[in-house]
């Protein structure tokens, strides 16, 4: 055995130094430039300074909340709707739901600038039959449509898998114990269906909390989230230090969110891979 | 079989996965042409022992020689054995034909020899006709036989089956006992079979080893084994028992349960406590104040054959197995003849088995909130 | 109930799908505007191909995305591999945590914290910047890794462990056991990791916005600095084509599958009859 497990070692090896270098590094990098200054000593100001953009994460945290609820409202009737009907029709709504992520995710939320400016397909329509035009870009409303739009599949992709794979005789069971069909949705589907969603609560949460693009062409850039202003430092003010002091706030507040969301979890396998 | 030459010697090997030891201090002969069987309760070591002799794991002290010559070191692909394992492990990317040629194309035979083996096996194993066929697309009994024909092919002079037989049905699995055995006969190499089926281990071998926490607990002949257990685990574990307690007064002089009797064992040291057993089917059913002890009927199971009467003696459960009916309540009386009477010096296994209040341990355990679940694929697999 | 949910999904379709739509309406404009639909002419697909930032940022794109998933599937298949043969369970747990990492973070974070690498270690070696396509290469392999990981585990898990040792019983080493009988068996998963790897790469801006430099700038880069100004219809004709040409792709690979699986299915009948 011991010859065996050397070239399991070697077999891992590659891999291993290069979760060392490239995933491992890259963090303490992190924390590494949140302490220092641009001339490499230690210092604290950059902590201090987050004390300014407590605005910025509340919005961020706030919209992708908002965001995150709307997904799975949307999200749960239509994984539900599609794990009961039929094999093809699941196959071709999951490819339905797939199709848009193979698109280009700058074109397909700058499109949406065509439809909601203020001389956009909506305002014209509106104007055609008559009525008041509105404010619909440069609105919080459009950055979180912007949002849900981008990433509802990842919020139907996780419930859908886990529903389509619940055993049918569980139902069959609840039924025959007794249950109507609400109750069978209440007591048996949706405990179950829970790793699904707190999976894609964090599939959805994760790239909300940190989008900056959709809030800079959406939202018009008054509505700066915490990623716009990570963005802002590291390509325009240049200010390394901030810049990574905020991601690691960041990362921080998805790591105590992701502890919350896994207390719920019980199954944690299941819900990190799907 | 003693007067043929050993081919495997097992020297003191003892072998731990993480600081838990799996085998302790074993060592075992076997001999060219034997069929022996390592039998014994999951985690026991006998697949752990298995895997030492194949070559996939190698011992933490001890030595494995083969034919006279240490092999410890020796990588499986190197070694003469070939192992039948579990669940068969076929290769699904490949038909049947080639599964069984695999072997023998990494011994560079030529096309045409290895054409003429893979007939030969598959007419060995009664296959003929499969060559093409999907492995996916057989049934459990007919890959069995293709793992037989692909380990078969490449000529081992020692044969290794991890439990070939678990996952066949009853009936087929009787079957595929007896072809096993006339295929052993007929090839003349030497089987060591790993099974927890105390029947099957009975019906097959030349010798059956026992083993229990990674020691060997008995090794003889299926009818030493049975009829002359050394210790109270070999005579729980194959067959019904039936073990009390007693004392040995003197040669050939028993005490147990009150009453004094003749047996046909001498050698214990005078008053040493012993395990006294005796098989349920040995018992005879006598009116009450007849025999030699007297009890209630507590349960009687019609089994086909006979019926089983758990009678309570002294608070001891006694089973016996008779032709003869009782209902539940009579007063009964048993009869053992001296020769029935097996008596086994102490050891740690004493007490612990023999009684029938229930079969089994875990049965005791259900009902009892605090028990511990053993996963049982959980150490049975410590071995990999 | 049943009228319900089909007018519920058509919704969802229609709020997925419009802004593709107006995307694919207005690359057909006559006029250079993306709001006002003012003819129908293909102009900007001409314009498209005379675009040579756009076309060489293409050819970038597929270079990278070809050359990373390759040596995802490389490393990836090794680590998973290893990671299926570990015996002591908090080692398992801890590497896949560690796997987890890039899929768990969010991207903004993983493309900060690599150019932050990258930049420190460009400092030591002081050289004008490193960022570029080693760069991208290293930064995309990184995010694919636990993709391709996670596509060939469970094949490692379903196929039998006892083929590798079965093949060695008959006569392989090790390694040619591992060629010879587990891989046709972890195959189909190499596969999916590839495909996975190939297009998350293709697709990906956010994490080569911060790790890419002026030299070698993908499609999404430049897609992103071209959005920073108004965006002409040649931007829309460029992604209706991709989204076309991967479309085709989905289709023809689906078409191979169903017919795969019916060929399976008829041969599965047959060896029963």
């Amino acid at each position: 055995m011991k010859k065996s497990s050397l070239t399991l070692k070697l077999i891992n090896a590659p891999y291993m130094i290069w979760a060392v270098l490239f995933i491992i590094a890259p963090l303490i990098m992190v924390i590494y430039y949140a302490f220092t200054d641009r001339s490499g000593a230690f210092t604290l100001d950059n902590i201090k300074a987050l004390s300014s953009y407590g605005a910025i994460f509340g919005r961020s945290a706030w919209y992708a909340l908002l965001a995150t609820v709307i997904c799975l409202f949307l999200a749960y009737p239509l994984a539900y709707i599609m794990a009961k009907s039929r094999a093809s029709t699941q196959r071709t709504i999951m490819m339905l739901i797939m199709l848009p992520m193979w698109m280009n995710f700058l074109i397909r939320t700058y499109s949406w600038i065509t439809i909601l400016s203020n001389t956009g397909l909506i305002n014209s329509l509106l104007k055609a039959v008559g009525l008041p035009t509105a404010q619909l870009i440069n609105t919080p409303g459009a950055v979180i449509l912007g949002m849900v739009y981008n990433f509802l599949p990842y919020m139907v992709l996780p419930i859908y898998s886990v529903m389509s794979k619940l055993d049918k005789s569980l139902v069959e069971a609840a039924q025959d114990l007794g249950a109507g069909k609400l109750q069978v949705l209440r007591k048996v589907i949706m405990p179950l269906s829970m790793p699904g969603v707190i999976s894609g609560i964090t599939m959805v949460f994760v790239p909300s909390v940190s989008t900056f693009y959709i809030s800079q062409k959406l939202g018009g850039g008054k509505f700066l989230l915490i990623g716009d202003s990570i963005e802002m430092q590291f390509q325009s003010a240049y200010n390394y230090n901030l810049g990574a002091s905020l991601s690691l706030v960041l990362m921080l507040l998805i790591i105590v969110c992701m502890l919350i969301m896994n207390r719920f979890a019980d199954n944690e396998e299941g819900a990190m891979i799907i | 079989m003693e007067n043929k030459a050993v081919i495997i010697d097992l020297k003191n090997i003892s072998i731990s996965f993480d600081d838990q030891p799996i085998l302790k201090d074993v060592s075992l002969e076997i001999h060219d042409g034997e069929f022996v069987t390592l039998l014994g309760p999951s985690g026991c070591g006998k697949t752990t022992t298995l895997r030492i002799i194949a070559g996939f794991l190698s011992p933490d002290s001890g030595d494995v020689i083969f034919e006279g010559k240490k092999i410890n070191g020796v990588p499986a692909h190197k070694r003469q054995v070939n192992t039948i394992f579990q669940r068969y492990a076929l290769f699904p990317n490949l038909n049947v034909a080639d599964n069984i040629a695999f072997g023998l194309k990494l011994q560079k035979k030529s096309k045409s020899e290895i054409k003429k083996i893979v007939e030969e096996m598959l007419s060995l194993v009664n296959l003929k006709g499969f060559e093409k066929r999907n492995v996916s697309s057989l049934s459990g009994g007919q890959q069995q036989r293709v793992a037989i024909a692909r380990a078969l092919a490449v000529k081992p002079r020692v044969l290794l089956l991890d439990e070939p037989l678990g996952a066949l049905d009853l009936k087929l699995r009787k079957d595929m006992q007896s072809e096993l055995k006339a295929i052993q006969q007929r090839l003349g190499i030497t089987f060591i079979y790993v099974t927890h089926d105390q029947e099957e281990a009975l019906s097959m071998s030349d010798t059956i080893v026992v083993m229990d926490s990674g020691v060997i607990q008995q090794i003889g002949s299926p009818t030493d084994i049975y009829n002359e257990p050394q210790n109270a685990f070999v005579a729980d574990f194959i067959g019904e028992s039936n073990i009390v307690d007693g004392v040995m007064l003197s040669d050939y002089n028993v005490e147990f349960q009150g009453i004094r009797c003749r047996c046909v064992d001498k050698g214990f040291g005078l008053n040493e406590p012993v395990d006294v057993v005796v098989r349920p089917e040995d018992i005879d059913m006598v009116p009450p104040g007849e025999g030699m002890l007297s009890g209630d009927v507590t349960s009687v199971t019609f089994k086909g054959v006979h019926y089983e009467i758990i009678v309570d003696i002294k608070g001891f459960k006694w089973m016996i197995q008779t032709t003869e009916k009782a209902e539940v309540g009579d007063r009964i009386g048993i009869s053992i003849k001296p020769d029935e009477i097996q008596i086994m010096k102490k050891s740690k296994y004493s007490g612990l088995y023999g009684d029938y209040s229930s079969f089994s341990e875990e049965f005791d355990e259900l009902s009892d909130p605090n028990a511990e679940l053993t996963d049982e694929d959980e150490v049975s697999e410590m071995g990999e | 109930m049943k009228a319900l949910k089909k007018i519920y999904i058509a919704l969802i379709m229609i709020f997925l799908y419009a802004p593709m739509l107006v995307m694919v309406v207005f690359s057909f404009n006559a006029s250079n505007s993306t709001s006002v639909m003012s003819g129908f002419s293909l102009k900007w697909y001409v314009e498209m191909f005379r675009n040579a930032t756009a076309l060489t940022a293409l050819r970038n794109t597929l270079v990278l995305a070809v050359t990373s998933a390759l040596i995802s599937i490389v490393i990836g298949t090794a680590a998973a591999v290893g990671i299926n043969s570990m015996k002591k369970r908090w080692l398992r747990s801890a590497v896949m945590t560690v796997t987890n990492v890039p899929m768990m973070n969010p991207e903004i974070v993983t493309g900060v914290s690599m150019m932050l690498l990258f930049v420190f270690v460009g400092k030591i070696v002081s050289s004008s910047s490193v960022l570029g396509f080693p760069t991208l290469l290293i930064a995309h392999v990184t995010f694919n890794l636990p993709y391709v990981i996670l596509s060939v585990l469970p094949k490692l898990r379903q196929t039998d462990r006892h083929l590798s040792e079965a093949a060695q019983d008959l006569g392989c080493t090790p390694a040619s056991a591992f060629f010879k009988v587990v891989l046709p068996n972890i195959k189909s998963g190499i596969i999916t990791g590839f495909i996975m790897a190939f297009t998350l790469s293709l697709d990906d801006f956010i994490i080569s916005y911060f790790v890419s430099g002026a030299k070698f700038q993908t499609l999404p880069i430049v897609i992103f600095s071209m959005t920073k100004k108004k965006v002409k219809p040649d931007m829309y004709a460029l992604s209706t084509l991709i989204f076309v040409s991967v479309l085709v792709l989905m289709i023809l690979m689906n078409v191979l599958q169903a017919r795969s699986e019916k060929k399976e299915r008829k041969r599965a009948k047959g060896s029963e009859g």
